[in-house]
């Protein structure tokens, strides 16, 4: 198995694949006209080029100029994530490509309704650990509550974890939406 | 002033027609004489206004995916946007090989396809396909024109999207229903995408940087593609004033060649998997490589790893995600390869800057080394006609006229590239990126429309040229005398290769049986038919070829054994390619490559 040459690229005519660089995971906004077929343009892009999407949100954030804001959060290596953006950038549609993750400190949070069935104790114990992570009864019934989350996604996905052996029946989360800390807009930042 | 003032008032002035004659009036105001469709169901409100005007001439093809390449050839051979009408349904889906060939050589594109009604999209109606879902991936950018107000603007940004930064094909699909609607239209005006705006000037701090470097290089090359022949004719006028001021040796990709020419000593040939020794050896050796609108395609890299090591690489292209998409480079420059090369020449000028006159000595008796291999080199025979030969011979005969050439894909394909010497921009049409057997005949079919005087050839193989044979039928009916010039071995040559090569010589379907009698097949279609078995009737039967005043079947029936060489085979080197010369048997190399290999 120590041949130069592998079996792979002995019957075909194509370059082996490159070797993994390390993976990185990165936040991008992409501003975008808000125009039919939009985001499947954005998500044909990934799927078509085998890039990963590991959540994606979008919603028109400036109406007036019917323009939407798409979050994606994405995992390549540093080459692959700088044809990601070049690839977005050159959409007909895309605005503007922002790597939050690369141009300084930014925030990213994620909301997150979970419901939990159960009574007695358990109820209690629900109740109890939803106050601790300062998450909001915003349905209930003598049997359940559907409490909503808001925060990190790391800190979304502990509270869903305790909630499992108190009762979790069902979870419906937003998927990150992100900004840059400081007082530029995404225009004005570089990519 | 008041030519200005005039200007903005026609631009304002609206006329009020249906939605099927604004096609014709947008077509004729973007400067289109041609275009190339086939009717149908969702199409007829246009065709119906197409038969009551005579702004622009419609050639009917025989099936949509030559109508897509003959306006290819059409858009390649001009500079100007190639237009396509077709109707909804298999009218669409027979289109999307032609766009993404298209859209793979950067080739400028409005295809205007019909749609079912409005109402009925979404219902699988008859003829009913989701054209712009399907087309998204394979076009630059795409409409669904649900309303007759959106159609003026959409259609002249259609031909702004297709034509300006890295050009490409733009579909623009329209119901049924808004064919018909009254709608008010206006004439294209000076307009800017809200968002669509390519970079054409490059960053002047890294052009100045880019000429110190080429002032320092020892051992440079430029490695130019097919951006440079997309930038128009400045860029190639640019690029040769550039290399001739730098005394640098030049090579280029399959889609590039033509730009600079053939003939000149400091021209290296093609680079890349069929490409001369002397290319690819300097493309490995080089000290730094000035990269100018070509993508580092894997046919022209080979193994990446092993790729130019050596080198400091500065890469021009319009599109950045061009740049470091295979290949990391030191120097990036987005920009238009006219302005960027425009600007370069006046940088190196004004910086006083001059060539390392003493590394270039070196470095071109380095490659005259190289040149010596005669990596091209075939063992002719005066029994049967060798392919390169035919090549040669069609060069020899055809380099005095006005000559276009296009080709089919395959082995052909690669010695056309080899043998015919282009000496100017735009005269070669050939499918690159996608490799579409077929491409080479409709693409004839639309350089003839556009050049009716000139010498249009399509150097076929006889696999690929029956993809899309019915349209000589089109050049018949269009009195377009082209030359269809099989290279006839009766085999998938390149497939038959690559089975030699990598599959231990078993032949699996690379074998047509069954061939037409291609002297009967033009007669059959009212054209000329020529059959040449002999390399010493080939020098006749050329010139008969060109001197019939029609379409021409040529079948030069060339030894079925010929291999194209050199090579770089599969997962190897620049410096690791395989020559085919006179001195080493063909048998011989392969069964050493195939000790390694297999």
């Amino acid at each position: 198995m120590n041949t130069a040459t592998p079996a792979n690229t002995a019957t075909t005519h194509y370059p082996a694949a490159a070797v993994d660089q390390g993976i990185e995971t990165r936040t991008l906004c992409v501003l975008v006209d808000n125009e039919p077929g939009v985001l499947a343009r954005v998500i044909g892009l990934f799927s078509g080029r085998g890039y990963n999407i590991d959540s994606l949100t979008v919603s028109e954030t400036e109406h007036q100029k019917h323009l939407s804001r798409i979050t994606i959060v994405t995992r390549g290596t540093p080459m692959v994530l700088e044809q990601i953006k070049n690839q977005l950038d050159r959409l007909v549609p895309v605005h503007r490509v922002v790597d939050l993750s690369a141009g300084g400190p930014a925030i990213a949070r994620e909301l997150a309704m979970v419901k939990v069935r159960g009574t007695g104790e358990m109820r209690m114990e629900a109740l109890r650990l939803a106050d601790a992570f300062r998450a909001r009864v915003i349905d209930a019934t003598t049997e359940s509550f559907v409490f909503e989350i808001t925060g990190a996604s790391d800190k979304i996905e502990s509270f869903i974890n305790l909630m499992i052996p108190v009762g979790l029946v069902e979870v419906s989360r937003t998927g990150v939406v992100a900004i840059a800390r400081g007082p530029e807009a995404m225009q004005d930042r570089a990519g | 002033m008041t030519g200005a003032k005039t200007e903005t008032q026609a631009s304002t002035e609206t006329i009020e027609m249906t939605g099927a004659e604004m096609v014709i009036r947008a077509l004729a105001d973007q400067g289109v004489e041609h275009i190339f469709g086939y009717p149908g169901g969702a199409v007829l409100p246009i065709y119906d206004a197409l038969f009551q005007q005579n702004m622009v001439q419609h050639v009917l093809v025989r099936h949509e995916q030559g109508a897509v390449h003959a306006a290819e050839g059409y858009a390649r051979s001009t500079g100007k946007v190639g237009t396509v009408l077709v109707t909804s349904g298999p009218g669409a889906t027979n289109a999307v090989t032609g766009l993404t060939d298209a859209l793979c050589d950067s080739v400028p594109l409005v295809v205007i396809t019909g749609q079912v009604p409005t109402h009925l999209i979404g219902n699988d109606a008859f003829q009913e396909c989701d054209t712009v879902g399907i087309t998204r991936p394979c076009t630059k950018y795409n409409y669904l024109v649900k309303s007759v107000a959106d159609l003026p603007r959409v259609l002249h940004e259609a031909f702004h999207i297709a034509a300006s930064g890295r050009p490409g094909p733009v579909v623009v699909d329209i119901p049924k229903d808004v064919q018909f609607a009254k709608g008010h239209y206006f004439k294209p005006n000076e307009f800017q995408h809200k968002g669509y705006r390519p970079k054409r000037k490059g960053d002047p701090d890294k052009i100045e940087q880019a000429v110190a470097m080429m002032a320092a290089a020892k051992r440079p090359v430029f490695y130019t593609g097919g951006g440079v022949i997309n930038s128009g004719p400045a860029a190639s006028k640019r690029l040769r004033e550039l290399v001739k001021l730098t005394g640098f040796p030049i090579t280029s990709t399959l889609m590039g060649l033509g730009a600079y020419p053939a003939a000149d000593p400091q021209w290296l040939g093609m680079l890349g998997m069929h490409g001369t020794w002397e290319a690819n050896w300097s493309m490995h050796d080089c000290d730094l490589m000035i990269a100018v609108g070509a993508r580092f395609d894997d046919r022209i890299t080979g193994r990446l790893d092993a790729f130019s090591p050596g080198s400091k690489k500065i890469h021009i292209d319009i599109d950045p995600s061009s740049i470091n998409k295979n290949v990391k480079v030191d120097l990036p420059i987005v920009g238009d390869c006219a302005h960027v090369l425009q600007d370069m020449l006046q940088a190196w000028r004004a910086g006083g800057y001059a060539a390392d006159k003493k590394g270039l000595t070196a470095w071109w008796a380095q490659i005259d080394k190289w040149r010596a291999k005669k990596s091209l080199a075939y063992r002719n025979s005066d029994e049967i006609i060798k392919p390169q030969y035919a090549i040669q011979r069609l060069y020899e005969l055809t380099k005095d006229r006005d000559t276009y050439i296009t080709t089919e894909v395959g082995q052909h394909q690669m010695w056309a590239a080899q043998f015919y010497q282009f000496q100017e921009p735009t005269r070669w049409m050939t499918s690159g990126g996608l490799g579409t057997m077929g491409y080479g005949l409709p693409a004839a079919v639309g350089v003839q429309l556009a050049h009716p005087n000139s010498l249009v050839i399509d150097i076929a193989g006889e696999a690929s040229v029956l993809m899309t044979m019915q349209e000589m039928s089109t050049a018949v009916q269009f009195g377009l005398p082209i030359k269809v010039f099989i290279l006839n071995n009766q085999y998938m040559g390149m497939v038959r290769q690559w089975q030699e090569l990598l599959h231990g010589g078993r032949y699996s379907h690379s074998y047509t049986d069954a061939l037409p009698d291609f002297v009967k097949l033009a007669e059959a279609y009212h054209a000329h038919g020529i059959r040449c078995q002999h390399p010493r009737e080939l020098d006749d039967r050329i010139r008969e070829m060109i001197e019939v005043q029609k379409p021409v079947i040529f079948d030069c029936v060339v030894d079925p054994a010929e291999n194209c060489f050199p090579m770089i085979p599969s997962g190897r080197a620049h410096n690791e390619m395989l020559l085919g010369d006179a001195a080493t048997r063909v048998e011989d190399a392969v069964t050493e490559e195939g000790k390694m290999l297999v």
